[in-house]
């Protein structure tokens, strides 16, 4: 166990009263980060690098790290309580978050978030301290056809879940896939889709649409029922935290799916939002009530937080031990070691054990210094929802309009977060579902660009996504899922058909 | 939110971040105009990047030094593979509050998609440094010198060896046509995001060879996974100093010594929006040639092997001018230019 | 939704939104198909050109719609249902109205100013509560958002006059 001596050198590193502050500070700082739409982990990071540089490196990346930390915990609060996601990866949160805040328990969805977060955390950063080198080479292993395949199986364990009419999901999935591609199509460098609009070369920000779909949507149809200028009626006290806890333990099985599902995604990396959707569709086709799902399920909420926290956690192993960020925020970080002159890579390990160590530590460390920062929040967020919807709606406007704005720094996106606000609202009363076309939206480019790398590198034969195992077994994985549901009414059908029978 | 300016942390807190704020006196004013509010420093690249890097260190070294009384606030303005950050620029006419930090795409995105800017559309402020391009096989392949190389592309015959690169129709995929055509061969070429996940791609064997820059391929090098077979360059690179057990980055042959003649150099420059004064482009050569100064520069530099050379004036106006011409010719000869 | 057929106010009828709402993504499939097939949708020599995975998203769009607007066209009306009465659609007015033009305004005078009028009006308008109440919320929120992203995070934000004349 010679990473565990490592390891306890590194919290010898890692526990000094200057690292332990910078940690709070770190959480506090993410959580506000991570809360606010549009502007993410990654931003977080970025504008705070340049501050930290007369810092020294160990401190300075462990307050870099925190507030990557609390910018995932930090993602899920108005995901639950607003409807608004404040990072990608909470998209999934906000389907059963959601309705069960407004089901009169945001305690209750907050805690399980939180927990959840942690457990995922605490899974993935095990997986660092005593499997990294051996997750290096796999990583390895993923070109572009195996990239598409996890692609693939993110969108069959999705699919096939919605209760709207079939061809209205086509349309809205299809809609999700064609604003996916208005930009620049990255295989080639061209400009597709933008009518010569300068606004439309950034193409349609995830983000954008998910705040204007799902935020501004929410409010015009709250809005529509009525003025519901009361706030919900919200049982708030400091022991829903540890009545939450006890429920917990029964969903062992979706946390850790869900964690290994996030490792690995944030290991490939396919990165948290695609995790944090995987992790969803699958606990529900696992679920034995799957019809919950949605309505406010707390499995819901488990799975896909357990799975985004995961991934972005473990989406600092490539990035040490390979120089490749798993997530736009490790992309940031690694720009930090560069610029404190530590070369992220294989031998960073060795030459660097101190550091790496500290970090890792920290990573403990400051997951657990962010899940008592959240859960201590928890009884004054969920006092958020008492608050009169007339003082509420227009902040959260404000709040939605900043976001949209934040996200790329531009006018231009504000408008589309409205009339993505009115096309979220009118699909949403002619049932049109939203879920399939914001994954469209997300997973689009990257597996429409996977597939065509594939295919570059292949000469144009097919036959590069089933050429090995890795490829092929997830490639069959997908296919089975999409299937799973179909088979599983053959199988009722047949055993119903042999009960009618005798 | 729970940040009280009371407590320990909060008192961190703001130390950290009124860091940038602080507006000391210690620089001397050698030029006549100075910044009276916060100057934009725009990145037409994503978080993350080589630009953005380079752009936040500064952003770094600036504040650490004290080198401007104005804080410099980086924004990334990415879309349409940059265009949208130089055009924010093109349009700010006379507005001497946003600088830009410029890469190949300054050439390159308005060839590729008929983007309507050009270098001329704005104040060329200066060059800060040069960019190399080495050509990179997986250590595990028989390929000792780029000729080798060169000649089992040919064997395998046309599209048969993948090149792989970051961005399409950028720089990496323009050095690829520049090294077919003096070459004769032809590569499958690639398009990944980001130079790091090229240089892992290569280490994982899904390409056969890349173009990387120097420090987005160092890390897979010094772990001997990767090969260094040439340098894109007229002349070696300076850095003497060991980086591999045994080589520096001095040790690269260039690909004209390698018997493979094509070089490629890619400008990291600052510009600034049309219409301002002399005053204002010379307050920023003046804080530029202090930051070069400083031991952080310098360490980044030698860290990505940059070929540091830097212009101001009309010299760099000149090589910009050069440097479109030659882009303009590669891109074309590629069949690379807008439809 | 309760029944509100009998309230006064011009209703808008499921099925009158059905049909424009199939008939816009219809419009917009089409576009889609049209872009993409003016810059390629082939099968090039190495896989796929830039225009043909949009160009199939667009076909099934456009088949898609089509069949949606042929299942509203032959549904009735009465069964269809209502998709907003008239009351509801005006309280959905008075929120999206405002909202419309706080974006617009954003542009002339900051996101600061507009967000401080915006949220002020909206609770004296909607909420009820008196102006001097209204603006002890819009103030302060704003005042934390500038704080964070202006002076901590140094994000700048979209301002205007009134910010300039603090030297912002």
């Amino acid at each position: 166990m010679e990473e565990l001596s490592l390891l306890f050198n590194g919290f010898a590193i890692a526990i000094t009263p200057y690292n332990i502050a910078m940690m709070f500070v770190g959480t506090i700082l993410g959580v506000l980060i991570g809360t606010l739409p549009g502007l993410g982990g990654a931003n977080g990071v970025a504008i705070l690098l340049p501050l930290t540089f007369s810092m020294e490196p160990t401190s300075a990346i462990i307050m870099l790290s925190c507030i990557y930390w609390g910018a995932l915990f930090g993602g899920a609060i108005t995901s639950i309580l607003f409807n608004i996601p404040g990072e990608p990866w909470s998209v999934a949160t906000t389907f059963d978050g959601f309705p069960l805040a407004q089901k009169g328990s945001p305690g209750e969805a907050l805690t399980a978030a939180f927990t959840s977060s942690f457990i995922g955390a605490f899974f993935a950063v095990l997986v660092i301290t005593f499997l990294a080198p051996m997750v290096a080479k796999f990583a390895l292993k993923f070109g572009p056809a195996e990239f598409f395949a996890v692609q693939l199986l993110t969108f069959c364990s999705f699919v096939g879940m919605s209760k709207e009419p079939p061809f209205k999901t086509i349309a809205a999935m299809m809609i999700g896939f064609a604003l996916a591609s208005v930009g620049m199509d990255s295989v080639t460098g061209q400009l597709r889709l933008t009518f010569g609009s300068e606004e439309m070369m950034r193409g349609f920000d995830f983000l954008i649409a998910v705040i204007g779909l799902f935020g501004l949507g929410e409010i015009l149809m709250t809005m529509e029922e009525g003025l519901a200028f009361k706030g919900t009626e919200a049982k708030i006290n400091a022991r829903v935290v540890f009545q939450t806890w006890a429920k917990l333990p029964q969903y062992w099985a979706t946390s850790l799916r869900s964690s290994l599902i996030g490792c690995w995604m944030g290991i490939t990396p396919g990165g948290a939002t695609p995790a944090s959707f995987m992790a969803y569709g699958i606990a529900k086709k696992f679920a034995k009530n799957p019809e919950g799902f949605g309505k406010g399920e707390l499995e819901g909420i488990i799975a896909p937080e357990t799975a985004a926290h995961a991934a972005g956690t473990s989406a600092l192993l490539p990035m040490l031990t390979l120089g490749i960020p798993g997530s736009p925020t490790a992309a940031v970080l690694l720009g930090g070691l560069l610029i404190w002159g530590l070369q992220p890579g294989p031998l960073l390990f060795v030459e660097k054990a101190d550091f790496v160590w500290g970090l890792i530590a920290s990573m403990y460390l400051g997951n657990l210094a962010g899940l008592i920062v959240v859960l201590t929040t928890v009884p004054y967020f969920a006092a958020i929802l008492k608050i009169p919807f007339s003082i509420i709606a227009p902040v959260i406007l404000v709040i939605c309009a900043i976001g949209s704005y934040t996200v790329a720094n531009a006018e231009f996106d504000m408008i589309l977060m409205l009339i993505f606000g009115v096309i979220g609202y009118v699909f949403k009363k002619l049932s049109y579902p939203l879920a399939p076309m914001v994954l469209a939206l997300v997973l689009g480019k990257m597996a429409e660009g996977s597939f065509r790398q594939a295919l570059l590198s292949s000469q144009g034969d097919l036959s590069i996504f089933w050429s090995n195992g890795l490829v092929g077994g997830i490639s069959g994985l997908a296919i089975l899922l999409l299937i799973s549901p179909l088979l599983a009414k053959l199988w009722s059908l047949a055993k119903g058909g042999n009960k009618a029978a005798a | 939110m729970a940040i009280s300016m009371k407590s320990a942390f909060g008192k961190t807190l703001v130390g950290v971040m009124g860091a940038g704020l602080v507006a000391s006196v210690s620089t001397s004013a050698l030029a006549a105009w100075e910044p009276e509010k916060q100057v934009e420093f725009v990145v037409p690249a994503g978080t993350g990047g080589g630009a953005d890097q380079m752009a936040r260190l500064m952003q770094g070294i600036i504040v650490k030094h004290n080198l401007m009384k104005q804080s410099l606030v980086v924004v990334n303005k990415s879309g349409g593979a940059g265009a949208e950050g130089f055009l924010s620029v093109k349009n700010a006419k006379g507005d001497p509050y946003k600088i830009i930090i410029t890469l190949s795409n300054l050439f390159t995105t308005p060839l590729a998609t008929g983007v309507p800017f050009n270098w001329k559309d704005m104040t060329p402020v200066a060059m800060l440094a040069l960019d190399q391009f080495i050509l990179w096989v997986n250590a595990e392949k028989p390929y000792k010198t780029a000729k080798e190389y060169i000649d089992a592309a040919k064997a395998a015959g046309p599209g048969k060896m993948k090149m792989g690169g970051t961005g399409s129709k950028q720089e990496d995929q323009i050095l690829t046509a520049g090294l077919e055509k003096a070459t004769g061969t032809k590569f499958s070429y690639i398009p990944y995001k980001g130079g790091g996940e090229v240089a892992v791609q290569l280490v994982g064997n899904h390409v056969d060879s890349t173009v990387n820059n120097p420090a987005e391929a160092v890390a897979q090098w010094r772990a001997g996974s990767l090969r260094a077979l040439c340098v894109f360059d007229d002349t070696r690179m300076p850095y003497k100093a060991k980086v591999t057990p045994t080589q520096s980055w001095n040790d690269i042959p260039t690909c004209k010594e390698a018997g493979v003649p094509t070089d490629y150099v890619m400008l990291r420059g600052i510009f600034m929006a049309p219409g301002v004064s002399a005053d204002q482009v010379t307050y920023f050569v003046e804080v530029f040639k202090k930051m070069m100064a400083t031991p952080e520069w310098k360490e980044y530099m030698e860290k990505g092997a940059f070929q540091q050379t830097f212009m101001s004036g009309k010299e760099f106006a000149d090589w910009l001018g050069k440097a479109e011409a030659l882009h303009k010719q590669l891109m074309s000869e590629a069949g690379f230019l807008a439809k | 939704m309760q029944d509100n057929h009998n309230k006064e106010g011009a209703s808008i009828g499921n099925k009158t939104m059905e049909i424009a709402t199939a008939l816009i993504i219809l419009a917009f499939g089409a576009i889609v198909m049209w872009d993409s097939n003016r810059i390629g949708s082939g099968w090039g020599s190495d896989g796929p050109e830039s225009g043909s995975f949009p160009f199939y998203v667009g076909l099934l769009i456009v088949v898609s719609a089509i069949v949606t607007l042929v299942n509203a066209l032959r549904s009735s009306a009465e069964e269809a249902g209502e998709f907003v009465g008239g009351e509801e659609f005006k309280l959905v007015l008075a929120v999206l109205i405002p909202s419309i033009i706080y974006v617009a305004l954003i542009h002339f005078i900051g996101i600061y100013v507009s967000s401080v009028a915006f949220i002020a009006i909206f609770m004296v308008w909607q909420g009820k509560f008196s102006v001097v109440k209204s603006f002890a919320v819009a103030i302060p929120v704003n005042i934390f958002l500038f704080m964070m992203f202006e002076i901590w995070f140094k994000i700048p934000l979209p301002k205007g006059p009134v910010e300039a004349m603090f030297g912002f």
